[in-house]
């Protein structure tokens, strides 16, 4: 049968997790979200939508954002892929998770990861980010529960301390 | 910025610790839904109705179930058909339809399969032959004369009537001489407006993992708002006792009304129970705008009257939802909310009428929005006409304590006039309107319910405390918990540690809706801790060697006149030698909820060219009560107002005339994304909710009530013509501006 064909079609993917080299097989129809989460189990990123418009499932590949709802697993092959599990610095949280507890940027909490990954992308290239730009650097994440405010204000705090300590 | 009446001075309540479940949802370790699996699990899927309406005359799974990896296959004749008049009845059609298909999207079958493709191509598989019937899409269609009905099982509630209709409910209201007070109006203006069906928008889909055992019991782990009433809805469908039925609350994902209602679990259970294996459903987006919530569509009619001094003598009108395709008490409900003004003379209808779209589910103060919208446009429009200033036209006529509710009994101490005069006083009122803006004002309530809650509340040896209850923490409510612990415990509150248990480890606690987490189930933890003070003071007594009348409780600690004082950790060591562990429970049926009144504030501007609506500069101030955790009530007043706004300006369901909607992904149902919104500011106003022992009113709902009218009010006045249909998206502003 047809599906038996498509189903055992399964990839070898090797790439970097958080730091750590692992290895995994995927189908090849599945997500690089699906992978982390069920062959990983990384549950850190959600899938809000599968569309790549909610931005729950955002991770950091090379560096730079990536919706993993939109990207096979195989695409992984040879990247650095970081996810809000590994953001923080041991048992040291990184400044963004420490201003969102302090600053109520969470209520349901599963929009967290991804807004947490994004916040650190903007303020690993601009350190010094307007309201504006902290807006529109989030407006492909979506928050039902806060309007934003806390949000941005905690992503404003965490760019301060970040400054404060590079310098 | 808070406004405050008197109040104790409280060590830990109203203090903004970080919440005790936030490290977790920080690192990613806290366990929604979604991020359970299970050994041996299958995955569901559903074939979904392709039709409007229409009756199922067969359904063949043979070639399904023969399908690769195919485990089990369910239909509507896998469950009881429960009676007309059942209570859970719409609930079990809603999930899996039994003889008819009600809408574009209703389950009709479900299949469970190795994988989730496998299982989405076996329910692909699935035939069914349909005859189609006549779709009702609109509340104009439905409550037509000689309307087709949308489903034929609808009774009018509270009619008597044993007729199928297409009425959910129809309320009237009246009190005093509406013809007289327009007779001997000075200003009387009415409109007509409309609102659009939008969706909840949580982020997290429906999801569930349900393993039911050969014993026959099943353990189901989901999100929700309420994991006892996924317990009692999922017996109810299954035909099951609840004691079967254990529900592990999984982190929520957002629910704002919309996970008040199960459409997953029994389905899960019954392929478990016919595969033998944990069956795992997770929906997707396009599944999730399908085929759960929405809010109800609305249309209306409202008449006021008043003299040229401001008074407002009269209201009359009729207002109607389209509460999709069962029962509803959106009308009801709704008759509920028009309670904000004195009105000497009333008479309106609310109506809830059938339609074949998705069953409505409960939206944040269900009604009240699309009550409000039309109400505070027209209240506007007669500060307009008397040239009055719309802030004080409301204190002329808002309902203080003792004023009729809608319903006709007394409303309890509130704080509307409070509410009015914090936004008047504010910054943002008393500065200029912005060059090329104007500003509006809106009001909204909501009354709030108490209903049943329970909490545990145990001692630890080492003076450490845990709070048990069996509410969801949708949005803070378990550092609320652990705040009113802390205070009349005496204990910081980090060394607190607040729980939300599964249905077999607390007990019984209704669903977290009406605002009602923090009010009665914290409710609940006080008379708990209160009960487990008078324990700590009686075992002081016995380690003292004085009567329990000689102990005081101060500050955590048993104080005795003339020895030192006994600090809690010293008791709990010694619990053993005095009488055994320290653990109190309570449960309440709470009365007394305290109705939240909210005044928003906002500044808009309107492109001329494109109809597109910026939001300049927004302010609410909200009744809380007593805020127990500030931040997190700022941040259900925020969220509620976020939430209005895109409910005012963009959200809707767009529908093709089979009723299939076209717009079922966040790309084109698009909510507020951060670029489009201002910051919202907040003025937590306190005027304590008597029959709470801290004052706490509930402040989950009430936010979303006034940003429709607000931002009506506020985009009428910059463009020189009323708007009276929501969303009042760029071609809708755009037409209105090219009408005038």
């Amino acid at each position: 049968m047809s599906n038996d064909a498509t189903r055992r079609s399964r990839t070898h993917v090797s790439c970097t997790v958080n730091g750590d080299q692992v290895d995994f097989l995927a189908d090849d129809g599945t997500s690089l979200l699906d992978a982390l989460r069920d062959e990983l189990d990384l549950t850190g990123a959600k899938e809000g939508c599968g569309t790549g418009d909610c931005g729950a499932c955002t991770i950091l590949v090379d560096g730079r954002i990536n919706c993993s709802c939109l990207m096979f697993a195989p695409e992984a092959e040879g990247c650095e892929i970081v996810t809000v599990e590994g953001i923080a610095e041991g048992d040291h949280l990184h400044p963004l998770q420490q201003t969102f507890l302090e600053g109520a940027a969470l209520q349901c909490g599963v929009c967290t990861p991804g807004f947490l990954v994004s916040a650190k992308a903007l303020l690993d290239e601009n350190p010094d980010p307007t309201e504006t730009e902290i807006r529109y650097a989030l407006a492909g994440n979506l928050c039902r529960c806060t309007g934003y405010d806390k949000i941005v204000r905690s992503v404003q705090e965490a760019a301060v301390q970040l400054r404060g300590a590079s310098r | 910025m808070t406004v405050t009446e008197n109040r104790p001075d409280y060590k830990w309540v109203g203090t903004r610790p970080i919440r005790h479940d936030g490290y977790d949802k920080v690192v990613g370790k806290a366990r929604f839904a979604a991020d359970r699996n299970s050994p041996g699990q299958l995955h569901g899927a559903f074939l979904r109705s392709p039709h409007g309406h229409a009756r199922i005359l067969s359904v063949d799974t043979s070639a399904a179930e023969a399908m690769s990896g195919v485990k089990a296959v369910v239909t509507g004749a896998d469950f009881p058909d429960l009676p007309i008049g059942h209570p859970e009845r719409d609930t079990a059609v809603n999930l899996m339809a039994r003889d008819v298909a009600m809408y574009v999207g209703h389950v009709v079958a479900a299949v469970a399969a190795s994988t989730r493709a496998e299982a989405e191509a076996a329910a692909a598989a699935i035939e069914v032959e349909y005859e189609l019937l006549p779709v009702v899409l609109s509340l104009d269609e439905s409550i037509a004369d000689g309307a087709p009905l949308a489903n034929a099982d609808n009774r009018t509630a509270f009619s008597g009537s044993d007729d199928p209709s297409n009425l959910a409910t129809v309320t009237p209201l009246e009190r005093g001489d509406v013809d007289a007070a327009f007779e001997a109006a000075d200003v009387v203006v009415e409109r007509e407006f409309d609102t659009a069906w939008v969706h909840q928008g949580y982020i997290e889909p429906h999801a569930c993992v349900v393993d039911v055992g050969a014993d026959g019991k099943a353990e189901v782990w989901a999100s929700s708002q309420g994991h006892f009433r996924v317990r009692s809805q999922a017996a109810a469908v299954l035909g099951w006792d609840t004691a079967r039925i254990k529900v592990i609350p999984a982190e929520i994902g957002g629910g704002f009304g919309g996970k008040t209602t199960i459409y997953l679990e029994p389905v899960a259970a019954r392929l478990s129970e016919k595969s033998g294996r944990p069956v795992k459903i997770v929906m997707t987006r396009d599944e999730v705008l399908r085929a759960t919530g929405p809010a109800p569509a609305s249309k209306s009619r409202i008449r006021i009257a008043a003299t040229n001094d401001g008074e407002l003598t009269a209201i009359d009108g009729w207002i109607g939802y389209a509460v999709g395709c069962t029962g509803d008490m959106a009308g009801f409900v709704g008759a509920m909310s028009v309670a904000s003004y004195k009105f000497p003379n009333l008479k309106m209808e609310f109506v809830g009428a059938l339609t074949n779209t998705p069953r409505s589910a409960a939206y944040r103060a269900p009604s009240a929005p699309q009550a409000a919208f039309a109400i505070e446009s027209v209240i506007d429009e007669i500060a307009q006409a008397l040239d009055t200033d719309p802030i004080e036209l409301r204190l002329k006529n808002a309902v203080v304590e003792g004023d009729l509710t809608s319903m006709g009994g007394p409303h309890p101490r509130i704080g509307f006039v409070e509410c009015l005069e914090a936004i008047r006083d504010s910054e943002h009122y008393q500065s200029p309107v912005p060059d090329g803006a104007a500003r509006g004002i809106g009001t909204g309530f909501w009354f709030n319910i108490g209903e049943q809650s329970s909490a545990t509340v145990n001692l630890n040896e080492d003076g450490t405390a845990t709070v048990i209850t069996g509410s969801p923490d949708i949005g803070g409510s378990r550092a609320s918990m652990a705040l009113m612990a802390a205070e009349e415990l005496g204990l910081d509150v980090h060394r607190i540690t607040p729980v939300v248990a599964d249905t077999e480890s607390v007990g019984f606690t209704d669903v977290t809706e009406g605002s009602r987490a923090t009010f009665a189930t914290g409710m609940a933890v006080v008379n708990a801790c209160r009960d487990l003070v008078g324990e700590l003071k009686a075992r002081a007594a016995t380690i003292r060697g004085v009567e329990v009348d000689a102990v005081a409780w101060v500050d955590g600690a048993a104080v005795v006149d003339g020895h030192d004082p006994l600090p809690l950790a010293d008791i709990t060591a010694k619990a053993k030698s005095t009488g055994g562990p320290l653990t109190v429970t309570a449960s309440l049926n709470a009365g007394g909820a305290g109705p939240s009144f909210a005044v928003h504030c906002c500044d808009v501007s309107v492109d001329e060219e494109t109809g597109r609506v910026e939001v300049l500069r927004y302010t609410t101030a909200q009744d809380a009560g007593t805020a127990i955790h500030p931040s997190y009530v700022e941040g259900q007043m925020q969220g509620g107002t976020a939430q209005g706004i895109g409910w005012a300006l963009n959200e809707e369901y767009v529908y093709a005339d089979d009723g299939t909607m076209l717009n079922a992904s966040f790309l084109d149902y698009r909510v507020p994304v951060a670029s489009d919104l201002p910051m919202i500011e907040t003025i937590i106003v306190e005027v304590p909710n008597p029959a709470h022992p801290y004052g706490v009113r509930g402040v989950g709902e009430t936010g979303i009530v006034p940003p429709m009218g607000t931002i009506a009010n506020a985009v009428s006045r910059a463009s020189g013509v009323r708007l009276t249909s929501l969303p009042m998206s760029p071609p809708k502003v755009l037409a209105a501006l090219d009408d005038r």
